[in-house]
């Protein structure tokens, strides 16, 4: 007889909700992603919940575990023996129904950042140590994990002031590219306020792709803010080699 | 695609962390009794000198004539450097100002406006810190020589490995800094010369990223290593412990 496991999900809308407890047999190398799908096929067709790939690709399947910040489709079950599972969604992120959350203001954010400025026409040659550090910031696969971590946004809900941490490491894809010539500082200091990030590295702590945002992408960004606004000596030092 | 990050490492067990407040609070404890030593040291003592060994925090001895508490004249430049430092600025925010105390802990405090306004502003002077705190560096690199120095004849005492393991640690501390990161090479946009070799910047990059991934550790371990530093050449000063000479 397989062990049952008890999960309490959140069911609801913008409205309010609660959550429900449900008992699954627990089976090996099962994923929480695996236990809401038992319940959707055995209690609760109706259960919503927002998933592609269960291979931590897509970046669908994020919500909040026992608490912490994770994919749904990456959390093992037997991680949690002993205990009630809770799942609750994103809590940055206004919930539409049960798990599903809309996350439509990260990509409204992204449209606003100004696109690759290559200073020759494609196709082009690029060595590999150039693009190394911009393939770290590829890897992200649009979770909003970081976003919803984010105290910026998740507290103060600052979302006029700070575009997150998802949206730094696209500033930081575009201006570290070694052939792009574009000039993001003004707006990285003016709407899209890096100034807010307090550097507190909660984002970097649940990428699951393991991005080291901040020491990788903020604070480079931050130095490179600095040396325009805070470093009139550098700037002339850098305007005479031009 | 490649691989994701969490497919290639083995599932990672479930850990036993320790409860979220324990960094904070460690964080509140070292930095509030080190800012008292560091008072109790502007205001209750005028020197730190053991014959050839000199207190950190009170070299360079010379002030050009410039009239403070000699710990101040000293002081100000290292606390600066360590106040507006990335990795302290991390831990002063979610010990002291609880923003956020942890990670998806909520906060209270209603208005928020992180690093735009005075004065955490001006922790974008870091870079300038950082020059001061290299120039502060060559005087403890001297200070550290000297602790080799007996009488005019070379010798060591215990003393004197404190001293340069001292100096080695703080050397860490200030080049694995993200500032200067930026600065060997971090600002620029290509690192591949005309010929297909790496620049010179970014081998240095190379070098102080990995450097950089420490820079946590090295803040705290240079920090405590200076705390140590100076009880131990007060102890000898004050005639509670005598030095080791090795040779
Ligand atoms: S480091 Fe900055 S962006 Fe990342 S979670 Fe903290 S405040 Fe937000
Ligand atoms: S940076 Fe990491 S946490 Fe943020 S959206 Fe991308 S993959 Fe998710
Ligand atoms: S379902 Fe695609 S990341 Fe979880
Ligand atoms: S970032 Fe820590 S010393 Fe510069």
């Amino acid at each position: 007889m397989p062990e049952d496991i008890t999960l309490s999900v959140f069911r609801g809308d913008k409205g309010g909700g609660d959550e429900v407890e449900y008992k699954v047999p627990m089976q090996t190398g099962m994923v929480v992603l695996d236990a809401l799908h038992f319940i959707q096929a055995h209690d609760a067709p109706d259960l919503a919940v927002r998933w592609n790939c269960k291979a931590a690709h897509c970046g669908s399947c994020s919500a909040e575990i026992n608490g912490s910040l994770k994919l749904l489709c990456k959390t093992r079950v037997d991680d949690y023996v002993g205990e009630v599972i809770h799942v609750r969604p994103m809590h940055t992120f206004p919930v539409i129904k049960d798990l599903v959350t809309d996350v439509s203001w990260n990509y409204d954010m992204l449209r606003q950042v100004p696109a690759f400025q290559p200073a020759i026409k494609a196709p082009f040659t690029l060595q590999q140590r150039d693009v190394d550090r911009i393939q770290e910031f590829r890897n992200c696969i649009e979770c909003f994990l970081c976003q919803n971590v984010c105290h910026v946004l998740r507290d103060h809900s600052a979302q006029d002031r700070y575009w997150g941490p998802r949206l730094m490491i696209r500033f930081a894809e575009l201006e570290m590219h070694p052939l792009d010539t574009g000039d993001r500082m003004e707006l990285l200091k003016g709407a899209a306020g890096i100034g807010m990030c307090n550097i507190t590295k909660c984002c970097t702590v649940v990428c699951p792709q393991g991005i080291n945002i901040t020491d990788n992408g903020i604070i480079p960004l931050k130095e490179r803010v600095a040396d325009v606004y805070w470093d009139p000596l550098g700037g002339l030092v850098r305007k005479m080699h031009k | 695609m490649a691989q994701t990050a969490e497919s290639l490492q083995p599932a990672k067990r479930k850990s036993h962390s320790l409860p979220y407040w324990v960094e904070p609070t460690f964080t509140v404890l070292a930095l509030g009794l080190f800012g008292l030593y560091t008072l109790w040291l502007v205001f209750f003592q005028s020197s730190g000198q053991f014959h050839n060994y000199l207190s950190p925090f009170f070299s360079p001895t010379e002030s050009w004539g410039i009239k403070v508490l000699p710990a101040i004249w000293v002081l100000w430049s290292p606390l600066l450097f360590r106040a507006t430092c990335y990795y302290y600025r991390k831990e002063i925010y979610r010990g002291f100002l609880h923003d956020p105390m942890s990670c998806a802990v909520p906060e209270k405090r209603k208005h928020y406006f992180g690093e735009t306004r005075f004065p955490f502003s001006w922790t974008n002077l870091h870079r300038w810190f950082w020059y001061v705190a290299v120039i502060v560096l060559v005087f403890l690199w001297i200070d550290a020589v000297q602790a080799f120095i007996f009488n005019g004849h070379f010798g060591v005492g215990l003393g004197s490995l404190i001293m340069l393991a001292n100096v080695i640690l703080l050397s860490a501390y200030t080049f694995s800094c993200h500032a200067f990161r930026h600065l060997i090479g971090g600002g620029s946009q290509k690192f591949t010369c005309a010929d297909g070799r790496p620049t010179t910047r970014y081998k240095l990059w190379n070098r102080i990223s990995a450097w950089n991934e420490n820079h946590g550790t090295y803040a705290w371990i240079s920090m405590f290593f200076v705390w140590f530093t100076d009880v131990y050449i007060r102890l000898l000063m004050h005639g509670v412990i005598h030095d080791v000479r090795f040779f």
